[in-house]
This record gives C-alpha cells, sequence and structure tokens, in this order.
C-alpha cells in the first residue's frame, strides 16, 4: 500500500484539460520529484493533489484513506503540508507569527515545534521579530517551509520552493529537505532546476502535457538518455 | 515671556485640546474604517451612519437611565450608556453582514460594487436613524461640564489667556486611549487577532492555515461595531448629536485613513490625529497670537488667518490631495493589517 499517491488524475481550468491520467505516489520519508516542460501541468498536478482543485476522474489517497473530496483546510488537518510556489508567507507579520499562524489548527503548545524549526533552519531564530515580507527570498522560502511543518505533517508538497534563489541558497534548501525528509515525512515537490532536485530524488516524474512520461529513480532519470536530451538540456 | 506664555496658552485653548479630542474621535472612525479595508477589501461609505446608529442607541439608553435616575455625577451618563451602545451596534452590523454583506462576499464581487453596496447601506441606515430620533439636534451631555474653566485657569495662573477643558473632551482622549490600546493589544497579543492579521495579509494562505474566514469577518465586525458606537458616541457628546453631520464626517475619516496609510491601523489613529490638528492650524485666526508675540508696532491688523472655518473639510481634503500625490501608500505604508 503506498502512503500517499493521486492515481489517474484528470483535472483542468474551464474547457481546457491540464491533466490527462497522471498518476504521483510517494512513500514516507521519500522524496518525490515532479519535472517537465513549461505547461506540462506540474503546478497543476500539487493543486490537484491537494484538493485546491477538484478532479474530474482519478482519486487521491493517503494512508489508505480517499480523501479525494476533502477541502485542503481538511487535509491539512489530516497532516498534510503545502508550500505555495508565490505568496508563500504573511509579508506584513514577524516570522514567528508566521510560524504561529502556520500551526493555528494546533490546540497544544507550539514552542517546542518552533524550537525545532529554529533548528532546523538556525537564521529564522536570529529574524525572528522581523517582518518576513523585509526578508531575502532565500530566507522567505524557509520561512515557508517553517511554516507548513508548523502542523507536523507527514507529507509536505512544495511548489517550486527554490524559485527565484541564488544556487547556494538552493543546494542549502534542497539539504534541509533531505533533512525533513529523514524525519519520515513524505515530500513531494515540483522544481524548475531538474537536474539538482534529481539529484537528491527517490523517484521522479516526468510530466508532459498532464501524463506521466517517465518514472524512475532520480539518479535513473539523470542518466536516461532521452529523459536528458529531451528535458535536461542534454 | 508673561507674552510668550499667553500666547501659548491660547494655542493650547484654541488648538491643542480641541484637536486632540477631535482628533481622538477621527481616529476611532478611521480605525474602523481601516479595519473593514484591511479584512474585507472594501471601502465602508456606511461607517459614519454605523457611528450615527450607535450614538442614537446611547442617546436612547441615556434617556431610559435619566427617567430612572441611574446616573453617575458629575460624569456624563453617555460613560454608563457605551456598553449597551457597543452590543446593539455589534448586532446591527452582525445583521447587515447576514443579510447583505456576506451575499457579495459570496459572490466575491469587485471592491467598487462593494463600495456602492456600502453606499446603499449608508442611505438605508441614514433613513432608518431619522425615522426613530428625528432630525433635530440633540444634547446628551449630562454631569459636569469643566474640568478647569477659562475663568479658573487664568486667575490660577495670573495670565490674560486661559484653558478651558470640557469634561466631554477629557473622556473623549481617556477613553480613546483606552480602546486603542485594547485593539492593539487584541490585534498584536490574541491568537485571534493575529489571525485577522494573517487573514488581511495573505488570504489563500491563511485558508490554508486553517483559519476561518466566516470567524474571522464576525470578529472584525464586532470590533468595527464597538469602535463605531464609542466613536460615535464621543463626537455627540462633545458636539451634540445631529444626525446630518455624521455624513459629513465620514469625509474627514476616510481623509484620516488614506492619510495614514488605508488598511494600516497606527496609521489611521495618527491619521485622525494630523487630520484634527491641520485643520485647526489652517482655519485658527493667528491676530492675538501674534500680537502676543511681536513688538506693539508690527501687531497684524487682519486676522491673519490662512482658511475661514468653513473650509475646515477643505483642509483635510487638500492634505488628501498631496499625501496621494506624494506618498500614495499613505504615512504609514497601508494596505496591510
Amino acid at each position: 500500500m503506498t502512503f500517499f499517491e493521486g492515481i489517474g488524475m484528470h483535472a483542468g481550468y474551464g474547457a481546457s484539460m491540464i491533466l490527462n491520467g497522471c498518476s504521483i505516489s510517494v512513500e514516507k520519508g521519500q522524496i518525490a520529484v515532479i519535472v517537465g516542460p513549461n505547461g506540462a501541468g506540474k503546478s497543476t498536478a500539487m493543486k490537484a493533489l491537494f484538493g485546491m482543485l477538484p478532479l474530474r476522474e482519478g482519486s487521491v489517497f493517503s494512508d489508505g484513506r480517499d480523501i479525494t473530496q476533502l477541502r485542503p483546510e481538511q487535509r491539512v488537518l489530516l497532516g498534510m503540508g503545502y508550500v505555495p510556489q508565490t505568496n508563500n508567507v504573511f509579508p506584513s507579520m514577524t516570522v514567528l507569527e508566521n510560524l504561529e499562524m502556520g500551526g493555528f489548527v494546533r490546540c497544544d503548545d507550539l514552542s517546542q515545534t518552533i524550537s525545532e524549526m529554529f533548528e532546523l533552519f538556525p537564521i529564522l531564530k536570529t529574524k525572528q521579530h522581523q517582518a518576513a515580507g523585509e526578508l531575502s527570498g532565500g530566507q522567505r522560502q524557509q520561512v515557508a517551509v517553517a511554516r507548513a511543518m508548523m502542523t507536523k505533517p507527514n507529507i509536505l508538497m512544495l511548489d517550486e520552493p527554490t524559485a527565484g534563489v541564488s544556487p547556494i541558497v538552493m543546494d542549502e534548501l534542497f539539504d534541509r529537505i533531505i533533512d525533513i525528509a529523514d524525519t519520515g515525512v513524505a515530500i513531494l515537490m515540483v522544481e524548475q532546476n531538474a537536474k539538482q532536485a534529481l539529484q537528491i530524488a527517490d523517484i521522479g516524474y516526468v510530466l508532459v502535457q498532464g501524463e506521466n512520461k517517465f518514472k524512475d529513480a532520480g539518479t535513473a532519470l539523470l542518466n536516461n538518455p532521452e529523459v536528458r536530451q529531451a528535458f535536461l538540456g542534454g | 515671556m508673561i507674552d510668550i506664555l499667553n500666547a501659548i496658552t491660547l494655542l493650547a485653548n484654541y488648538i491643542i485640546v480641541p484637536s486632540l479630542a477631535y482628533g481622538s474621535q477621527l481616529a476611532l472612525g478611521a480605525l474602523g474604517i481601516t479595519l473593514v479595508y484591511a479584512v474585507l477589501r472594501f471601502s465602508n461609505f456606511a461607517h459614519g451612519e454605523m457611528m450615527s446608529f450607535g450614538t442614537m442607541i446611547s442617546i436612547f439608553t441615556i434617556w431610559l437611565f435619566q427617567s430612572v435616575g441611574i446616573s453617575i455625577h458629575p460624569l456624563p451618563t453617555a460613560l454608563l450608556a457605551l456598553p449597551v451602545s457597543i452590543m446593539i451596534t455589534i448586532m446591527l452590523l452582525l445583521i447587515l453582514d447576514r443579510t447583505v454583506f456576506r451575499y457579495y462576499q459570496a459572490q466575491r464581487v469587485q471592491p467598487v460594487t462593494f463600495m456602492i453596496v456600502s453606499v446603499g447601506v449608508m442611505f438605508f441606515l441614514a433613513g432608518f436613524i431619522r425615522f426613530f430620533i428625528g432630525t433635530s439636534k440633540k444634547n446628551f451631555a449630562d454631569g459636569e461640564r469643566f474640568i478647569i474653566k477659562a475663568s479658573e485657569f487664568k486667575q490660577i495662573t495670573g495670565l490674560a489667556e486661559g484653558v478651558s477643558i470640557r469634561t466631554t473632551q477629557a473622556i473623549t482622549v481617556i477613553v480613546t486611549l483606552v480602546l486603542v490600546t485594547a485593539v492593539f493589544w487584541f490585534l498584536n497579543k490574541t491568537r485571534t487577532g493575529k489571525s485577522m492579521r494573517a487573514f488581511s495579509d495573505n488570504e489563500d494562505l491563511a485558508l490554508l492555515s486553517g483559519i476561518k474566514p466566516e470567524r474571522v469577518i464576525i470578529i472584525t465586525w464586532m470590533l468595527v461595531g464597538a469602535l463605531a458606537a464609542v466613536a460615535g458616541t464621543l463626537y455627540g457628546l462633545d458636539k451634540g448629536y445631529k444626525p446630518f453631520v455624521y455624513l459629513q464626517l465620514v469625509l474627514p475619516i476616510f481623509a484620516a485613513a488614506i492619510v495614514g496609510g488605508v488598511g494600516n491601523p497606527i496609521g489611521a489613529v495618527i491619521g485622525g490625529y494630523v487630520i484634527a490638528f491641520s485643520e485647526a492650524f489652517i482655519t485658527f485666526a493667528y491676530k492675538r497670537f501674534f500680537t502676543y508675540l511681536l513688538p506693539e508696532e508690527w501687531a497684524p491688523e487682519g486676522l491673519v488667518q490662512i482658511l475661514s472655518t468653513e473650509y475646515k473639510f477643505a483642509v483635510s481634503f487638500v492634505l488628501l490631495v498631496i499625501v496621494l500625490l506624494v506618498r500614495p501608500t499613505g504615512l504609514f505604508r497601508g494596505k496591510t493589517l
């Protein structure tokens, strides 16, 4: 039984279909990466998996439970965390308040989880009283990831976490994501920086026109000549 | 030396004390408008009438209390009526939210449509209020009128000029201080207050974090109701209640909210005082002020008034235009809570 999976997903906006039967799955502690050309439906697949876009066909299972009909906020309660690509922090609120809002649904004491997040992202501890909107792009992404982690999710979904950050910051972010996966969280992310992302991926998906074109271990995809030629620039 | 003191006292009596009181009333009003703008994302033109409604309830409650002989002399009975007025105003706003605003929220209409809806609510409330209390002026300030009279001040200090502080002015400033502090404490320290700010900052992410929009909106209307009832009652207590005046009052209040940076609570409060003080400074006749300070032969012949008091509202709008031209986000960065 797969821990988290979307099977045969069809979805779209209005008359245009974006997803045409793609299937994505990830196990606990694994990192799954979705790559593919622009307009392949990577972000749409994430939205569909998280319930922000209704499925026309197919279903989503988490821990053996059919969650296809659940709204995003209900999925958060079931242990799913989502980091949107843009607007993923509360800009006028401090870093600390961002984390508190991330754990809004929790009724217990948040301080333990907050200090865990500060351990994972030490820079956030020094900036905890600064408004998130004043931070650099990379720091803001860290706030966004930490915010989503506040509910202690067992599936963390990241929509292009390294968009617009420098290569050094990107490596750093990927290291943190590996750390999170090592604690047993299933990680599912969409990435523009396909090569670097596939290097850390346990499993990689190449999406083309809303369908699975390739599915293999990350390193295997990197070594696949056809994938290299068509999607990774040789 | 004595002339300088006289000049300062003159300014204190005619500008500083009245502007502090008027600025407090504007600040409370602007805070209400800014909260609606930050959370519900529209300009609430009905806010003036909401204040008027709160004042009307205060007056009815005061009459009731007076008829059964409840009073807190030397303080005005209005203070005792405030809690009742706050409760009923909140109820009115929640009913309006249920019956009018929620419908348009569900439709996700444009902010400009929402604004016109609020104009409709404004006209409805205006008629509704006149239906109950009529159009004539009502004075409902009772209790001790002055904390210190100008004549007493002159006697104590021996100056030619005096400062008079009316009870209503002092109460206005104190109540504003307490209420504004409470609102800021709520927004910055409590979980619910923070969730309001989060909702205002990033609605989608707030939803993802499990913050319930209906709850945030209800809390916002409750805060706005309390602010409107208090602001309206304090204004009426200070200057007398006349329903028509609240229609005009919404203009400087909007100016205050925008000058401060609409959507920014600190900006709204500062904006209120900025508008009040500039109105007073620009429409004050400085003749006597200069007579004290300048040698006798330089004493001005005219009133030395930049604009006559009829142009009071024009001052707030000129200020508004200047701010929009020079610093469109307002003195404080607007659009966030």
